[in-house]
């Protein structure tokens, strides 16, 4: 691009797409799904120690109306498994899903008549972090790649709605 | 509890009526029959001496071998006197206890979990339905018959009640 070289270093040329995808990234607003022990290493991760607002990831928002990151962390039983469903789709489209643990991600231990095996039951899931629970900078890492996610303008409700919701290109 | 005070005060108040005592760990424990279980809960809360005011669970045990299958158990906790005490009856799948939700607010829940997990049935219960599990759900998941996986079991094909919620 020649503007860069007639205005010098205070101007970057890039497409509309990256530059909202950019923004989305740096600003997910997460909804705490924490229903077990892996609600307290979210807690952890979000809290100052391990500080989720270095990825621009600090505001928790507990309307579903009003975030784009739904942390589903903990077990999800059957009585609860209309609830996840119905905040996941109170939640405005872009949106990502982090199955954090090994609970969410397939139920766990707990193979016995309560207990979803797997949030992907239900709802989309976009990322799986294992571990039991993982450990906060597990929960950065899965997070970091939902921001490559975003970037590239990939996500599962992205792709399951692509024909109603215009989806900006990249 | 001391049991001898205990059984002087049951044999006084119910006599001819069959129980057993016996003492664990230094807790007493009563076994009456399921149709006399009220009359003596009722006298264990109201008595002078005993003063049971608190109802610490109701809980149940499924033992298919026996005959009557399911034991009740009742925690009774005396916060004036500082004693605590256990009634355990018997009843057979199928058959109902008398509800003792208006002795003890504290037995609605219990008898509501009763209910849900080994489906024993409290007659003159306000509100007998499900507490735990989803009110779509089939069969009582504490009984030792159930497949433990529930619905994704294979042996939840062969799984029935006798007697659906």
């Amino acid at each position: 691009m020649g503007i860069e070289l007639i205005r010098g270093d205070n101007f970057m040329t890039t497409t509309l797409a990256s530059a909202v995808n950019w923004a989305r990234k740096s600003s997910m607003w997460p909804f705490p799904f924490g229903t077990a022990c892996c609600g307290i290493e979210m807690m952890a991760t979000l809290a100052s120690k391990y500080d989720m607002a270095r990825f621009g990831a600090e505001a928790v928002r507990f309307s579903p109306r009003q975030a784009d990151l739904l942390i589903v962390a903990g077990t999800i039983c059957n009585k609860m498994a209309p609830v996840l469903k119905r905040i996941y789709d109170q939640m405005s489209d872009p949106k990502w899903v982090i199955a954090m643990g090994a609970c969410a991600s397939c139920g766990g231990i707990f193979d016995n008549y309560t207990v979803v095996q797997g949030i992907d039951e239900i709802i989309p899931v976009d990322m799986y972090v294992p571990g039991c629970p993982p450990s906060p900078q597990a929960l950065m890492y899965g997070f970091t790649r939902i921001q490559d996610m975003v970037q590239k303008g990939r996500g599962q409700s992205l792709t399951a709605t692509a024909e109603a919701v215009p989806v900006l290109p990249v | 509890m001391d049991l001898a005070i205990l059984n002087q005060k049951l044999t006084g108040a119910f006599s001819g009526m069959a129980y057993s005592t016996a003492e664990a760990c230094g807790q007493a424990t009563v076994e009456v029959p399921a149709d006399r279980v009220k009359d003596v809960l009722k006298f264990l809360r109201d008595d002078a001496d005993l003063q049971f005011d608190m109802l610490l669970d109701v809980t149940a045990v499924d033992y298919p071998a026996r005959t009557p299958r399911f034991e009740i158990v009742y925690i009774l906790v005396s916060t004036e006197r500082r004693h605590r005490i256990r009634i355990k009856t018997r009843i057979e799948d199928g058959r109902a206890l008398q509800t003792v939700s208006d002795l003890w607010r504290s037995a609605d829940w219990g008898e509501r979990e009763c209910f849900d997990m080994f489906g024993i049935r409290f007659d003159g219960h306000p509100n007998l339905k499900r507490i735990l599990n989803p009110d779509n759900f089939y069969g009582y998941p504490l009984r030792k018959t159930y497949p433990l996986r529930g619905e994704r079991d294979p042996a939840f094909l062969d799984y029935k009640e006798t007697e659906p919620a």
